[in-house]
């Protein structure tokens, strides 16, 4: 039902049931907020969004007054911009004063706010919080006396996540964000996903840096530099770096990091596909072989250490596959350059995620005290890294990547959302079947909406159950179908709601709609691409018909596998 | 049956609105809240313990290291605070020479500073074990501290 009510002294039309802001915001008319989330219930915690409502003594939050019909109100009145403006000068009271030192300088919703209402002096004084930066982490640095208490990061843990890995700890003005016991972050039951970098407001929470690291290695001599990066990367680096993105950036990005200074340019793709190929084979020889089995895929590395720590009972359902990204690694630690030259290797890996970071440290990721890949980079940190070493994208040409990790599929990008790792097996399955085109029907199945999907598929006269978990919380159902004993033949989870294309190393999607929006760019180009799946790349078949061979570490594939471990943290 | 399973055992298993008469309960029990007990009692009512540390460390009444044999508590609300509260934190804190939240080394003496404990009329406050002291001056610290001495001797 809509009805008419009144603000700043003209009619606007409302919808019975939705918040004031809600109302205001369809009829353009802006109001700043903090701690309001698109898609969570509202708090009306920070009362940045306070309005004047005629005949109520107190201000309200438009973020969570419903609106009513008989309303009046003044959304800008001098009484609403002083409480608004004051808000932000008591935030900035105890807020230490480092802002061009500051990682989100330029890009902090504080300091936005405090222009925005024009903060010119400090008119509130306090004593500033203790300094306390929590770099225990190999993912994400929490920096204490940058936070403003907003509470989005926590209710993004527990209510997206369910990880719940932070919460308030004390009271009144030592209150503070932090892990169980108020331990660092690396005993915590943090998955590394980075969601809840994604919403913090300031530089309270932030992926951790390498690149003095980078930098370091780009300097050095006897170092040959290699860098990998994931499909989405050039994308994502386009719209980072602001500038239009259109195909040919895919190969203008291999040219881009060649002037930064990396000896070779590969794709991570390449290690998707093989991914991809392996999970394929793997199921087809369980169904040549009866055993029926649930297998779920271990691509997601903050699903990984969510499955190790609170789940360790479904450990051996896992595959041993390792992430694209340590595949790739692996080639090229062990096929691409001459084995006394292993040591000279450097590899950096450009992907959208932050639990990557993570993933690479890991034991089973390093032989005999060499890593596999040295730096996980977000594309946030490469687009920093392409502005510091000046290069100007819009004028260069494009170039091809290096061999043997040169090609991707199309197969390997519709990996980057909820749900393609497991449409691309299955098209995977139907070329082995012999069969042209995948199943159109289960392909718009796994591209639903909701957190938790199934189908089922037939190619080659199998039968192949899968379940594709987008975005923890949908584990919930997953678990009660397998508690019910439903078994499938591949089960996908990804941590992030909608995939990496929500991952944690990429700009803030900002609501569900605009994550599936990248979502459909995925499924739009996958549907644009010529070499569909591994099958046609001719780098996976250069691999597998050569460089696997005369490689002796990777002839028996074993490289390409890890095993998981139960996790002691606390929960 | 250790302290946290014989409280634990008074209560339903996964019901989150016992937590804070449990949490109660363990530091009756225990004196504190162990890291061991947080857990414990995270898998007993199936909630994160980062959830219920932050729960906890919200109430002044929860504490979350052992202490002393002897504990005290000394309230520095707004009235104890006129009536005088800093110099008797002061002279605790000279006579044992310890800052609030940590122990003595011998194991006998800890002390904190609490918020408002309800006994305004009679202030400045000191709970030790249980019991109030009321109209504390700072040059009764001494004796009172040595006269406790005793008591944490045969604890």
């Amino acid at each position: 039902m809509q009805f008419t009510i009144e603000v700043n002294n003209r009619s606007i039309r409302a919808e019975k049931g939705e918040t004031i802001l809600s109302a205001l915001n369809r009829n353009g008319i802006m109001i700043p907020t903090l701690c309001r989330m698109a898609e969570f219930t509202p708090t009306g915690a920070c009362r940045m969004c306070v309005v004047e409502v005629e005949g109520r003594d107190r201000l309200v939050t438009a973020c969570s007054a419903p609106v009513e019909e008989w309303m009046k109100i003044q959304t800008h009145s001098p009484r609403v911009i002083r409480a608004r403006k004051t808000i932000v000068e008591l935030l900035l009271a105890n807020h230490p004063d480092d802002c061009l030192y500051c990682e989100r300088n330029l890009d902090c919703e504080l300091q936005r706010l405090a222009d925005q209402l024009q903060v010119r002096e400090r008119r509130i004084r306090a004593s500033k919080i203790k300094p306390r930066r929590d770099q225990s982490s190999p993912a994400i640095v929490r920096e204490l006396s940058k936070c403003i208490l907003c509470g989005r990061c926590i209710r993004v843990c527990e209510e997206v996540i369910t990880a719940t890995s932070i919460d308030f700890i004390g009271r009144g003005s030592s209150t503070h964000v932090g892990p169980a016991m108020d331990r660092d972050f690396n005993f915590s039951s943090c998955i590394h996903c980075g969601q809840c970098v994604l919403v913090c407001p300031t530089g309270a929470l932030h992926e951790k840096h390498y690149l003095s690291e980078v930098q370091e290695q780009l300097s050095s001599d006897n170092v040959i530099r290699v860098i990998q990066y994931s499909p989405l990367v050039p994308w994502a680096l386009a719209g980072e770096l602001g500038v239009k993105y259109n195909r040919d950036f895919d190969r203008v990005l291999n040219a881009v990091l060649r002037k930064i200074g990396f000896d070779k340019v590969f794709l991570s793709g390449t290690g998707t596909d093989i991914l991809i190929t392996e999970l394929a084979d793997e199921i087809l020889r369980r169904q040549e072989s009866g055993e029926k089995r649930n297998l779920i895929v271990s691509a997601c590395p903050a699903w990984v250490k969510y499955c190790e720590q609170f789940y360790p009972g479904l450990l051996p359902m896992l595959s041993t596959l390792k992430t694209p990204q340590q595949i790739s690694g692996a080639i090229i630690k062990s096929a691409v350059v001459p084995d006394d030259d292993r040591q000279r290797v450097y590899t950096v890996s450009v992907t959208p995620c932050t639990a990557m970071k993570f993933e690479a440290r890991r034991d089973s990721m390093t032989r005999k005290g060499i890593s596999d890949i040295d730096t996980v980079l977000t594309v946030r940190e490469l687009a920093r890294l392409v502005i510091l070493y000046g290069i100007d994208v819009s004028n260069i040409g494009p170039e091809a990547a290096d061999e043997p990790l040169a090609l991707r599929s199309s197969a390997s990008l519709m990996a980057e959302t909820a749900g393609g790792i497991t449409e691309s097996v299955i098209r995977s399955l139907f070329v082995k079947a012999g069969s042209r085109e995948a199943d159109r029907i289960a392909a718009k199945k796994l591209r639903a909406a909701g957190s938790f999907r199934e189908t089922t598929v037939t190619a080659g006269g199998g039968t192949f159950s899968v379940a594709v978990v987008d975005g923890i919380k949908g584990f919930e159902k997953l678990k009660q179908m397998l508690d019910g004993g439903t078994v499938y033949d591949l089960i996908e989870v990804m941590a992030c709601p909608g995939g990496c294309v929500n991952g944690g190393g990429m700009q803030s999607a900002g609501s569900r709609e605009a994550v599936r929006q990248r979502s459909r760019f995925v499924w739009q180009t996958n549907d644009q691409e010529a070499v569909r799946g591994p099958e046609q790349s001719a780098s996976v078949a250069a691999l597998y018909g050569k460089v696997f061979e005369e490689c002796s570490e990777l002839a028996d594939k074993t490289l390409f596998h890890t095993r998981f471990d139960k996790r002691e943290v606390l929960l | 049956m250790s302290k946290i399973e014989e409280v634990l055992s008074h209560y339903m298993e996964g019901h989150h609105e016992s937590l804070i008469p449990i949490l109660q309960d363990i530091q009756l029990a225990e004196g504190y809240l162990s890291e061991e007990a947080i857990v414990r009692i995270g898998s007993f009512l199936r909630m994160s313990t980062t959830k219920i540390y932050g729960l906890a460390t919200f109430y002044d009444r929860f504490r979350f290291y052992p202490g002393g044999r002897v504990h005290l508590r000394i309230c520095h609300g707004t009235t104890c605070f006129i009536n005088g509260s800093s110099a008797v934190v002061a002279a605790v804190r000279e006579a044992l020479g310890i800052e609030p939240g940590q122990t003595t080394r011998d194991g006998r003496f800890s002390y904190e500073i609490t918020a408002c404990m309800g006994g305004c009329n009679d202030g400045p406050l000191v709970m030790i074990d249980g019991e109030f002291r009321t109209h504390v001056r700072a040059e009764d610290i001494p004796e009172m501290i040595s006269k406790l001495k005793a008591v944490a001797d045969l604890k």
